[in-house]
């Protein structure tokens, strides 16, 4: 070999290499309707982001002069003219939507069909980019792009403002667990850049969004086609101070929910290579263990200790979630597929009868006298819809009774089962709360759950079989029961407490509540207004959904307002009959 | 290099996991898997996942490699050596019929061959066995309708792939149900980037075909792409000769369908250098993606992988 031209060490590769290794993984998924451009955002995206090379480019240029003259049944002989110009027509007026538009069905109709995800890699991130479409009968399709994300960007056209699918979109993204959520005011060089528009889009969108659970909601206006503010500032948007979509993903915190959660191992496969060795290989579901960990094998309940964890690169001391590898228990306990792992003292639920929220895909409507199978972490057991508690109305977001569910429906049922699972509510863990549905007969998978807890379970139901109703109370009282939850600042705890002798002062039944969600709920139920400060992500979410689904008044302060402000607003609750 | 990977959850170290869990759920689902083995970096990334994810048992499926006869010798001398040092049990199946007909990429054009020694070849082979799963590495950045492909993909009774009839897939369950004759084909690798490969072969020291690194090696250029003439059977024509190029492989298959690129990266490192500051995708120098617009769907729908 001739060693002259022999590569000589590349010093910025192993700087690359660094870079590359110690990049963390964001999951993220992009909805938005029909005609909003969320494929050509995703193009633009990737483009910016070198996530697409020449002969991807070329081709597309191809594509998009040929599909230009074919909508215009330009002659062929023009033709040769058209891809000349697009060849070399500037990054603006390529058509974007066509490096994501991966099938043919879709490239001939202009829509996107199907999940497609796309890879990224910015200078901090790899982004995996799920790519949903927004038709409503593609529900099935959203719900699949978001059940794995930690960051969602909903797309809305600066024209139309936000539509009723733009509320089913955030809901469904909340539905499925996820924290943080974007609004892309998209189309924006369509209305003149005009700041109006899209602070009257993002605050209704926003206010909204909140009342949803999302642990942050961003906005941004943008043009997909042109690229503003997508990768790069906008000096279009010169009023618009809050970055670039790209400098949001990169700014998101690293899901770690999962590591701090209770430990969840479901055992997925026995290792067994000779006599004298039994392994049981899994996937850490959430949480850590350690070897020497006392343990118990579910559904059995029997105890014993992690005897070591293996991989093929040695043993480890211990493990966290998504650690693919093989624990040794130090008895001979019979644990095999399906069994889960927990820590003695933090054991998930055992659930025969459980209530979830269900997102339906079958073609055939949900049949309560059938039986399908729910898949559910390792384990797979039989099981029936006993009944279904309501249907949620996409158009208007409300609660509906209703007989079965068809495709696309989301609602809430009551599941039975025959071996019970071994779950957490969806809410604290999106891994062993999460169960798809499989029917029996054709093996098609038929819907998507969302375990909210045993069944008639619930900390409301004293509230709910209360003799005195809320009306009562608050006319007793001259205030509405209401949770007031504080802004994350490091000094929450001091403000709450003067926020508390203010309210006080003007007359309100107030208490202050560090972060419990249950005493908080029981607080408002009895009809006080409970101040709560707490910094845990969690907590703040799982605070926002029990409240919404509680029905007391609910009131999220901004960090930017000032004490008095602050004040206004809580005395605000009892005046507008909220 | 392997230091201290899990206890830091970088993203390789998030896809090594992934990975192994779905290689395991399908063992654990199904009767009857094969790993699919082409002898690329994929494949051997695969294989290595697939030890780690059975350690200290030995690998519960074989290898089949689906062999078109026109692959590189160098891949042929790779495969047995590396079959041999690991005892890995490895099914080679050959489309009979073809080669007797004397089905070869020059006559037969690159579709029609293609269809023959690959997707029937896979199809005969899977069937004859009984196989009800079959891996591959193929990943989701490769190639357009490579993107919407699941992790576990269902096939009919003939093998073959329908889009519109994929089942949804949500979080990390898969739905590994299928009736006697139906199959799955399952994609560990679904989420992995061609950076991510390389930068887990260097770390992981996996080996690797020498044909992904420059040597001298001699090649003809046919409208534009350069072809190694690996043996006499290469078909030259008017005015084509062979010359010494220093040359390597992005991707490989049957040597006449397969590009190679000029340079000098001899190292992992240096193709990894090389691949950043690329602006050509990998496939680039596969020919029978180029068939037409659509053509890997068309593919994938009759069978092919």
């Amino acid at each position: 070999m001739d060693t002259a031209l022999q590569t000589p060490p590349q010093p910025d590769v192993q700087r690359l290499l660094d870079e590359h290794s110690s990049r963390e993984l964001l999951r993220l998924v992009v909805v938005g309707s029909v005609d909003d451009g969320k494929s050509t955002l995703i193009g633009r995206l990737l483009y910016e982001c070198d996530g697409l090379f020449e002969d991807q480019i070329s081709a597309v240029k191809k594509a998009s002069a040929k599909r230009a003259a074919a909508r215009t049944e330009v002659p062929t002989e023009v033709l040769a003219q058209g891809l000349k110009v697009a060849a070399g027509a500037e990054d603006e007026e390529l058509d974007f939507s066509l490096f994501t538009d991966g099938l043919k069905a879709e490239r001939e109709q202009g829509i996107t069909i199907d999940v497609a995800y796309r890879y990224l890699s910015t200078g901090k991130r790899k982004v995996i980019i799920a790519d949903t479409p927004g038709h409503i009968q593609y529900t099935r399709n959203m719900a699949t792009g978001a059940s794995t994300a930690d960051a969602a960007v909903i797309l809305v056209d600066a024209r139309l403002g936000v539509l009723p699918q733009t509320r089913r979109h955030a809901y469904i993204a909340s539905l499925l667990g996820i924290p943080y959520l974007a609004v892309a005011v998209n189309k924006m060089d369509l209305v003149g850049f005009d700041r109006a528009t899209f602070e009257r889009i993002g605050q209704e969108l926003a206010d909204f969004a909140y009342t949803l659970g999302f642990e942050g909601v961003r906005l941004f206006p943008v043009s997909a086609s042109r690229g503003d503010n997508i990768t790069r500032p906008s000096a279009r948007t010169p009023w618009h101070e809050g970055g670039t979509l790209l400098g949001w993903l990169e700014s998101l915190p690293h899901q770690r929910r999962l590591d701090n959660a209770a430990f969840r191992f479901p055992v997925q496969y026995v290792l067994r290579p000779h006599q004298d060795y039994r392994g049981l290989a899994g996937q850490v579901a959430s949480g850590t263990v350690r070897v020497g960990d006392e343990v118990q094998v579910l559904p059995s309940g029997r105890r014993t200790r992690v005897a070591g964890i293996d991989t093929f690169d040695g043993p480890l001391e211990e493990a966290s979630a998504p650690a693919s590898v093989t624990l040794r228990l130090a008895d001979e306990v019979d644990a095999s597929r399906g069994d889960l792992l927990s820590h003695v003292d933090e054991p998930p639920l055992a659930l025969h009868q459980l209530d979830a929220m269900l997102v339906w895909f079958g073609e055939q409507p949900l049949d309560l006298s059938r039986r399908y199978l729910v898949k559910q972490t390792t384990r797979t057991a039989p099981a029936q819809v006993e009944r279904i508690l309501w249907r949620k109305e996409l158009e208007d977001l409300s609660e509906v009774p209703a007989e079965s569910l068809s495709l696309n429906d989301i609602g809430k049922v009551r599941l039975v089962c025959r071996r019970p699972l071994l779950a957490d509510p969806y809410r604290e863990n999106r891994r062993t709360g999460a169960f798809i549905i499989i029917d029996a007969l054709t093996h098609d998978t038929v819907g998507a759950g969302m375990v909210l807890g045993a069944a008639d379970s619930g900390t409301r139901g004293a509230v709910e079989a209360s003799l005195v109703s809320s009306a009562e109370r608050r006319a007793r009282l001259g205030q509405p029961g209401a949770i007031v939850l504080l802004p994350s600042y490091p000094e929450a705890a001091s403000r709450a407490f003067e926020l508390e002798r203010s309210l006080f002062d003007q007359g309100r039944h107030v208490a202050t509540v560090a972060g419990d969600v249950e005493v908080a709920l029981a607080l408002a139920g009895a009809g006080l207004v409970a101040l709560v400060h707490t910094e845990a992500p969690q907590t703040r979410r799982v605070l926002r959904a029990e409240a919404r689904d509680s029905g007391v008044a609910w009131l999220e302060l901004d960090a930017s307002e000032d004490a008095k402000r602050q004040v206004e607003r809580v005395l605000a609750l009892g005046e507008n009959g909220k | 290099m392997s230091e201290n990977t899990l206890a830091r959850t970088t993203h390789l170290a998030e896809l090594e996991a992934e990975s192994i869990h779905i290689l395991r759920e399908t063992v654990a689902e199904f009767a009857n898997p094969v790993m699919l083995y082409s002898i690329g970096k994929d494949s051997q990334v695969l294989l290595h996942l697939a030890r780690k994810a059975f350690h200290p048992a030995p690998l519960p499926f074989p290898l089949l490699h689906v062999d078109t006869t026109w692959k590189f010798r160098d891949m042929y001398t790779f495969r047995d050596a590396f079959v041999a040092r690991h005892g890995l049990n490895l099914l080679v199946h050959q489309n009979r019929r073809a080669l007797a007909e004397g089905i070869n990429p020059f006559d037969h054009g690159s579709q029609k061959y293609t269809h023959a020694m690959k997707t029937q070849a896979l199809l005969e082979a899977l069937s004859q066995h009984g196989f009800d799963a079959a891996f591959g590495g193929a990943r989701r950045d490769e190639e357009k309708s490579r993107a919407k492909e699941r992790v576990f993909s269902f096939r009919d009774r003939h093998g073959q792939w329908d889009p519109r009839r994929q089942r949804p897939e949500l979080w990390n369950l898969y739905n590994g149900r299928v009736d006697a004759g139906e199959s799955m084909r399952v994609f560990p690798l679904s989420n992995w980037t061609e950076l991510d490969v390389w930068h887990y072969v260097l770390r992981e020291r996996i080996p690797v075909v020498p044909l992904y690194f420059a040597a001298e090696r001699p090649v003809i250029d046919r409208n534009g792409t350069l072809l190694m003439v690996d043996d006499e059977r290469m078909r030259l024509r008017p005015g084509e000769k062979p010359t010494l190029r220093r040359v390597r492989f992005r991707t490989l298959g049957c040597y006449p369908l397969s590009g190679a690129i000029e340079s000098s990266a001899t190292t992992v490192e240096a193709v990894i250098h090389e691949m950043v500051n690329a602006r050509q995708s990998e496939r680039q120098g596969r020919l029978i993606d180029h068939d037409e617009e659509g053509s890997m769907e068309l593919k994938k729908r009759e069978g092919y992988f």
